[in-house]
């Protein structure tokens, strides 16, 4: 149970991590000033979500394996394992695109963590129930915010239409693995502490079709779903995310701020 | 087409002179300006925090809770559009403010408060 519950905290984190550190690209660089300071506060909002889960990881892991002169740290999980160790998504750590790229990657994503966590809040393990409760708050905010984007360039111009399809075309693909469940997430679910992700399908599905016929966008149909993020492989994008993310602690090792 | 169109808003210093505001027709942003009124808690009165481009007013809104209260500035957020304010205009200062500077008797401080009067 232990060792399931550890993984599956790490992934929760690595979901979180990689899609502030990727929303993060766009500090400076937003479209306008504002939503270069909306993007950049989800990506805070992600990252402190990231962290609650990367500290209660290192907690448990530090009570499971023998105690060393190096123990796990919320830092230590961020910074110093290796890609096949990452459990994220797929989706969250494919590239910025341009913006209606980034909008429909939230959007798709802070669909499923909104179903997800309203689930969590339900898990027996207290610490994953109060950390989905106090997330909620955020991800309530970030699908209000990026589900309006959605019908605002879905629904726009000719230009910003063609852009939505585009940035469909492109992500659509990875949707499909949200609610494959790996291992830790099939233990997760027979013990009670985490989500049966298999369930979250149909009402992510049905929140999908509403928005995007608002946004006069279709749903897809019959596309083959890549999978294989929770389970550490990986598209090419996570190596170099991880590289900006981990250069400095890699190039000075302990360093501190 | 580059219009450039200069908007007076607050009627203290005129814009052209401050050297800010010119809005032109070319800009990236055709967004509308508004202006964002925060209330920092229960009780107390929206005051105006400052101003922000965006598309409607639901946009607005997110826009000044993402600009002015991510560091708990607000409970309540309200926002106008900057055309929607009508201001006096600077030239007018004279007569509108000077009139009331050598009347001090306006203030209320003439009275002779009896010891008991607390809280005045």
């Amino acid at each position: 149970m232990k060792e399931s519950l550890i993984q599956y905290s790490l992934h929760l984190a690595d979901n979180s991590l990689i899609l502030g550190q990727r929303n993060s690209e766009w500090c400076g660089h937003g479209p306008v000033l504002e939503q270069d300071i909306a993007i950049t506060n989800i990506s805070l909002d992600l990252i402190g979500q990231a962290r609650n889960f990367y500290q209660y990881s290192a907690s448990l892991i530090n009570q499971t394996i023998q105690p060393s002169n190096n123990p796990a740290t919320e830092d230590t999980l961020a910074y110093l394992r290796k890609e096949r160790e990452f459990k994220n998504c797929l989706l969250v750590e494919q590239p910025n695109g341009d913006w209606a790229q980034t909008i429909l990657r939230q959007y798709f994503f802070s669909q499923y963590q909104y179903l997800l966590y309203q689930e969590l809040q339900q898990s027996k393990d207290e610490q994953l129930a109060a950390v989905a409760e106090k997330s909620l708050k955020e991800v309530t905010y970030h699908l209000r915010w990026s589900s309006e984007w959605v019908i605002r360039l879905g629904d726009g111009t000719e230009e910003s239409h063609q852009r939505m399809l585009k940035a469909i075309d492109e992500l659509w693909r990875y949707t499909g693995e949200f609610f494959v469940a790996a291992n830790y997430e099939l233990r997760a679910s027979s013990e009670s502490f985490g989500v049966d992700v298999s369930k979250l399908k149909e009402p992510w599905t049905n929140k999908v079709k509403e928005v995007f016929s608002e946004a006069t966008l279709a749903v897809p149909e019959k596309i083959f779903m890549q999978t294989g993020g929770k389970e550490g492989k990986h598209t090419e994008h996570l190596g170099y995310i991880l590289t900006a993310l981990q250069y400095m602690q890699r190039a000075y090792p302990n360093s501190e701020w | 087409m580059n219009i450039g169109i200069t908007k007076f808003y607050y009627g203290d210093i005129p814009e052209d002179k401050a050297g800010a505001n010119i809005i032109s027709k070319d800009s990236k942003s055709d967004w509308p300006l508004w202006e964002v009124f925060i209330r920092s808690k229960q009780g107390l009165d929206h005051k105006h925090v400052g101003s922000l481009h965006a598309a409607d007013a639901q946009m607005a809104i997110e826009n000044a809770r993402d600009v002015y209260t991510r560091r708990m500035e607000g409970v309540s957020i309200w926002v106008v559009e900057s055309k929607h304010i009508h201001a006096s205009k600077p030239e007018e200062a004279g007569e509108l403010f000077e009139p009331a500077e050598d009347k001090i008797y306006r203030h209320p401080t003439f009275y002779n408060l009896p010891d008991e009067v607390n809280q005045m």
